[in-house]
């Protein structure tokens, strides 16, 4: 199997956020970045279907702050390749995106229809739209998103969609598809950092010099902090005292 | 026959040379035989370490040759068991004693007077001779019926063997075959003694005495049975020196020469290996190989073990076995293999499980006790560090690795947030990395992150502020140090870690470190290099202690009440620190009351080697800082804990809640009673 | 006129998503403030029968087919945008739900209008249309114009009330043929979760466990709290993970969504994804041992406590108090 993984970095929230003077994007001095959710989930995917049926890996991704790591990363944890598109990006949001890298997997041969697109199945700063149908859009093939389960099946791919309340669906659909991976059937595997040192020192990503010509569809009028909404009253003490507290708010409102 | 009538002489081959000469013979030619057989499995068993990785041995002889009189002539670490003690220096000894006597024997006869024409085993050196063996020959078979006792009566638990290397009747042929020796001995000397009766037979106390039971018989059938005991005895000597490289009597050689050849390097010090760890018996180095050979099978180092207390899938001793059983028979094929050629299963393909490794605290309370001096924690994280390049653990132990690596910190809280707990503080703390200090705090981990730990930090820093030391922190640079990082088995990372943390270190300017966290302290003082740069690293208690000592810090009141004193693992155990806390306990005007199981003996809690990352273990019999917490309501009048490590703090509040003795015991570290009696 | 407006409704198994009802009070507003008209389209196979249910909307327009089960994304895009076209609507609304995932970025693809996703708000803005969305799982807020109130927006559940989306009215109902565009996407099947015991959306006291509670043992301390207080045990997507509860007591995006009179909530450390699931709940009682965690946001009462330290004496007082009272 022809498995191609796309992977991007977002903002990580464990930071404080801040929106910069210009009130329309973040601030950038304390920002980092880590692997989008989901991505170590395409990409777990991704490794687990080589392992099962053969073929190989590629991940690839826009150039953006700390993306190199979860490249080398991701060839420690067993890709074959990693693809970096880089050039005067700017910002970047999902069509752009898609347009980008569309044009790569159309040279990279993975528009036929015998390349597995992987991908998050949605990303927190997607105002957009994901990027996954768009990619789909344009390569003319098909997309399904918040996809759990992955296997071949019925001449080409058997893939399982959470919808809501546990309620799941099957579907099946050809090997040249592109999808969104909510999680991948098992946990994201480590991988010792001495691993991805040696993929550092061993391997090397390759580049490949891309030019973004789609601007946003549209501009952001304003970004802002919401209001400090509502925090919970926080109550102190000991445990039989926050006991005997809660136990009062319960009565007062007749639920015991 | 018996020299002149005055002077006692040895009998040289008494009855054997004159009536049964080819048994002479064949004493010779056996025990040639006996001896080339012994050597060459000796040599095997060397030929098996030399195939492990090369690891060095640091010369210092004087040291070596002292350690080995006190620990393999003495047996120093068995002086804990008085009956082991005894027993075994019985044994020990006694066969030692009656070994030296066979060899005088020999030379006596096959030196001096085969060339020289003299025998020295005359006179009154010959009397004294016989005297000495014979209470030795009595002392070796007192000791083994001790042995027998010990092990088939009382049935200790340690004693108890589920991997044998050798064979499962071992221990009872090496009592057994012993036993018969020394009796048979003894038995031939008391049918010499019946039959040809010496003036000095009273030298010989034993014989002696056993000789009246034979003396009714006729001579002749004495010189029969003399032949008879006499070949048995001969053979049943050789058959146990040829059998020695094949048995559990072999750990004479290999526990002295690990005792001889042990890692005199700081314990604290894990010694650097490679990442990816150890998958076959071969990726060991000589020296742990050599351990594995030389182990007992005494079940100290069971017996001490928290992790098997609690009733995890974890023994030192049956880990140490199933290693040694991989070495002497030779590594297995894999298991359902998919390619031509056979693979060699990794030890983790049946032989050593991944819960069973990951149940290790690295307390080295098992290395402790060990009278050869294994080093089992080495081993384990040697095949805890395969088991990390696979990727096999819990996923609380991934969670925590990949927060370590990107955030510095295990809590996944962001690296800036570090020093957060400092903003309540009045006076404001240096900056480290800004200006030059004194002492250079690093906090550590828990001591910054864990809200339950918090303000026990902050206390320490108004403490250190009234002293008037000159401290900074270096806040937002610092990163975990990597003790635990090293013990889970993620070589990778320690080192990213350590090195970003040296950079910092680097760049400021300090004389000493003073760390709150025993786990830190261990790694920065043994484990970081700090090329002779001559740094010193304490632990806060050990500043403490100084500062009241030169009078920095003057108690404003006398505190009273009974507390007891847990020592933390890395702090005690492993660098030797346990006087500094009690004396500022006592300096305080507390009365302290030492537990049952402290200083090298203490009782880990149960967080370490990366266990506080990890998720519970279900159904486990009773979690080892709930054993701690029993321990201490088991002393009278004791209410309180005292601990010097962030994550005692954490382990055994959670263990007071759930040995429900809430409100009776209370747990408190010592910097909060100075800082209690700082108050006015 | 200037272009309508359009909800594609949601649904699952015989039953209207809350979802829609949401987006039924949104477009309302809307389509009020611009003057313009609201629909419905209701697709599916066999649905007609829910259509009375969409009462706030000016007509419904109702697409069912057998295929139409669980059309793959292209297909509702491309019926939508055919929908649009024939209806002259030009601003669609959709669930931020699994169900429509891709739908709006291939609609904005064909039809070459902005998609903005995660919309917290919207508000007509003289001749646009102004929509709020939260990104970075709502620590950033962000105002983005749609010029001539034209575009898709996909509506973030739980952001408008969806009360205010029922109506007692019957609207008008209109069966559309449409050609479906064909997809390689074949829906097989419903995977239902393994039948639960408990409707955990019917229940009035919720106590929710997530990953502090740490093992599968500790689970019956939650069920002992919930039986006393004579409701539901539950859990956050950690926890059904792990396989310590059924699906079916899931809260949260993949999983149900709540509004209990009670969600009591232990260890859990109130991601998005299950902040969606339950947020709405009158009284939320979060205990957790960070006082960072985002629980305490949409939480009225918060506990900085470890659990395992609460359950016990909240156990007792309940007690105490049932007995006394």
């Amino acid at each position: 199997m022809d498995l191609f993984v796309l992977l991007k970095t977002v903002p990580d929230t464990v930071e404080e956020l801040t929106v910069a003077a210009d009130m329309k994007s973040l601030d950038p001095e304390w920002l980092r970045f880590k692997l989008s959710d989901s991505d170590e989930h395409a990409l777990e995917q991704a490794l687990l279907l080589k392992e099962k049926h053969g073929g190989r890996v590629t991940v690839v991704a826009l150039d953006a702050p700390e993306v190199e790591e979860a490249l080398f990363q991701a060839l420690a944890k067993g890709a074959d390749r990693a693809v970096k598109l880089t050039g005067e990006l700017g910002e970047v949001r999902s069509l752009a995106a898609a347009r980008l890298f569309a044009d790569f997997l159309k040279s990279a041969g993975a528009a036929g229809g015998d390349a597995l697109i992987l991908l998050r199945s949605q990303a927190i700063d997607d105002l957009e739209g994901e990027i996954g149908p768009f990619l789909a859009d344009l390569l003319g093939l098909p997309y399904l998103g918040v996809v759990v389960v992955v296997a071949p099946g019925d001449g080409g791919l058997v893939v399982t969609k959470e919808f809501t309340g546990g309620m799941r669906g099957e579907f099946s659909l050809p090997v040249g598809a592109v999808l969104g991976i909510q999680a991948a059937e098992k946990p994201p595997r480590y991988v010792p950092i001495a691993k991805v040192r040696t993929a550092m020192k061993s391997s090397t990503l390759e580049t490949v010099e891309v030019a973004s010509d789609s601007p946003a569809r549209f501009p952001i009028e304003k970004m802002y902090k919401p209001e400090a909404a509502g925090r919970a009253e926080m109550l102190e003490g000991s445990p039989e005292e926050v006991a005997n507290r809660l136990v009062d708010l319960l009565a007062n409102q007749s639920l015991i | 026959m018996t020299s002149g009538p005055l002077e006692p002489i040895r009998p040289i081959f008494w009855n054997i040379h004159e009536n049964y000469h080819w048994a002479e013979i064949s004493q010779y030619v056996l025990g040639i035989l006996a001896a080339l057989l012994f050597l060459w499995g000796v040599y095997r068993h060397f030929a098996r370490w030399r195939a492990g990785k090369p690891e060095a041995v640091l010369p210092a002889w004087p040291v070596r040759i002292r350690a080995f009189i006190q620990f393999a002539l003495l047996q120093g670490r068995l002086a804990s068991d008085r009956y082991a003690l005894t027993m075994h220096l019985a044994i020990f000894l006694g066969m030692c004693a009656l070994f030296i006597g066979t060899a005088l024997a020999t030379v006596d006869l096959d030196v001096t007077h085969l060339f020289f024409g003299f025998q020295f085993l005359r006179g009154d050196l010959y009397l004294g001779y016989k005297l000495v063996l014979d209470i030795f020959a009595a002392a070796l078979l007192v000791g083994l019926g001790l042995a027998f006792w010990r092990r088939y009566a009382l049935k200790p638990e340690r004693l108890k063997t589920l991997t044998h290397p050798t064979f499962p009747l071992d221990s009872f042929y090496l009592l057994a075959i012993l036993f018969l020796i020394g009796a048979t001995g003894l038995i031939t000397e008391a049918l010499r003694l019946a039959a040809s009766r010496p003036p000095w037979a009273n030298w010989s106390p034993v014989g002696n005495a056993l000789a009246v039971a034979f003396r009714p018989l006729p001579e002749s059938a004495l010189r029969s049975a003399h032949i008879g005991v006499w070949s048995a005895h001969g053979l049943l000597a050789f058959s146990f020196v040829a059998l020695v490289p094949q048995s559990k009597a072999f750990h004479m050689v290999s526990s002295a020469v690990s005792i001889f050849l042990r890692n005199l390097g700081a314990v604290g010090a894990l010694p650097a290996g490679d990442p990816a760890g150890v998958a076959t018996v071969r990726d060991f180095t000589w020296r742990q190989l050599l351990q594995f050979d030389a182990c007992t099978w005494c079940g100290r180092c069971q017996e001490q073990c928290p992790a098997h207390a609690s009733g995890m899938p974890l023994s030192p001793k049956d880990l140490v076995l199933k290693l040694d059983l991989q070495l002497i028979r030779g590594a297995k094929p894999a298991s359902g293999g998919n390619g031509a050629a056979a693979a060699v299963a990794t030890l983790h393909d049946g032989t050593v499980g991944t819960a069973e490794l990951w149940a290790c605290t690295t307390c080295r309370a098992c290395e402790q006790v060990c009278p050869v001096f294994i080093e089992q924690p080495r081993a384990i994280v040697d095949l805890r560090r395969h088991l990390v390049s696979q990727g096999t653990m819990d996923k609380t132990v991934q969670d925590a690795l990949n927060h370590l690596n990107r955030y510095g910190n295990s809590f996944g809280k962001s690296d800036r947030m570090r020093a957060k707990w400092t903003q309540p503080l009045a006076t404001k703390i240096k900056d480290a990395r800004k200006e030059p200090v004194e002492y250079l705090w690093f906090a550590g981990d828990y001591a910054s992150y864990d809200p339950r730990v918090e303000e026990i930090t902050r206390k320490t820093a108004e403490l250190f502020q009234l002293a008037g030391l000159d401290f900074g922190l270096l806040f937002e640079g610092e990163r975990n140090a990597g003790n635990d990082l090293r013990r889970v088995g993620e070589e990778g990372l320690f080192e990213v870690l350590r090195d970003k943390n040296l950079q910092v270190l680097g760049k400021a300017q300090f004389k000493s470190i003073v760390t709150t966290d025993p786990h830190t302290y261990n790694t920065l003082k043994n484990e970081y290099p700090w090329n002779g740069n001559g740094v010193t690293v304490l632990h806060h208690t050990e500043v403490l202690d100084r500062l009241l000592q030169e009078g920095r810090l003057t108690p404003k009141k006398r505190l009273t009440g009974r507390v007891t004193y847990h020592d933390p693992c890395y702090l005690g155990r492993y660098n030797g620190v346990y006087d500094p806390p009690r004396r500022v306990l006592t300096r305080l005007g507390l009365e302290l009351v030492e537990l049952p199981r402290n200083r090298d003996r203490s009782y880990c809690c149960g967080a370490g080697g990366g266990r506080i990352w990890m998720e519970d273990v279900p159904g486990i019999k009773e979690r080892p800082a709930e054993s701690r917490i029993r321990e201490v309501a088991g002393l009278s009048g004791v209410s309180t804990l005292v601990v010097s490590c962030p994550k005692d703090i954490a382990m055994f509040r959670d263990a007071v809640k759930t040995t429900d003795n809430e409100g009776k015991i209370v747990v408190k570290d010592l910097a909060e009673f100075v800082w209690e009696a700082m108050q006015g | 006129m200037a272009d309508g407006i359009l909800i594609l409704a949601e649904h699952l198994k015989g039953e209207v998503a809350d979802i829609t009802f949401e987006m039924l009070a949104a477009g309302r507003r809307l389509a009020d403030a611009r003057g313009v008209s609201l629909r419905v389209a209701l697709v599916g196979n066999d649905v007609a029968s829910l259509a009375p249910r969409l009462g706030l909307a000016d007509e419904v327009l109702v697409v069912s087919a057998p295929s139409l089960e669980a059309p793959a994304a292209t297909t509702l895009a491309a019926l939508l945008k055919t929908l649009m076209e024939k209806e002259s609507a030009g601003l669609v609304l959709l669930g931020g739900t699994n169900a429509t995932m891709g739908v709006g970025s291939i609609l904005s693809a064909r039809t070459n209008l902005p998609f903005v996703s995660y919309c917290k708000d919207a508000k007509a803005d003289g001749a646009d249309v102004l929509v709020t969305s939260q990104l970075f799982g709502g620590k950033i807020l962000t105002d983005v114009r749609l010029p001539g109130g034209r575009g898709i927006v996909s509506v973030y559940p739980g952001s408008f009330p969806s009360d205010a989306g029922r109506s007692e009215k019957t609207p008008p109902v209109r069966s559309v043929e449409v050609p479906l565009e064909a997809s390689p996407v074949t829906f097989k099947a419903f995977i239902a979760p393994p039948a639960g015991d408990v409707d955990i959306t019917k229940q009035n006291i919720l106590v929710a466990v997530g990953r502090g509670i740490q093992t599968q043992d500790n689970i019956a301390l939650g069920e002992e709290l919930a039986a006393l207080l004579g409701g539901a045990v539950c859990g956050s997507r950690p926890v059904i993970d792990q396989g310590w509860l059924p699906m079916t007591r899931q809260v949260g995006k993949s999983g149900m969504t709540v509004k209990p009179r009670l969600y009591l909530a232990l260890g859990i450390s109130g991601a998005p994804e299950h902040q969606e699931g339950m947020k709405d709940s009158p009284m939320i009682i979060a205990v957790n041992t960070d006082p960072g965690a985002p629980i305490f946001d949409v939480a009225k009462y918060g506990v900085v406590m470890d659990l395992f330290e609460l359950v016990e004496p909240l156990k007792a007082a309940i007690q105490a108090r049932k007995a006394g009272a």
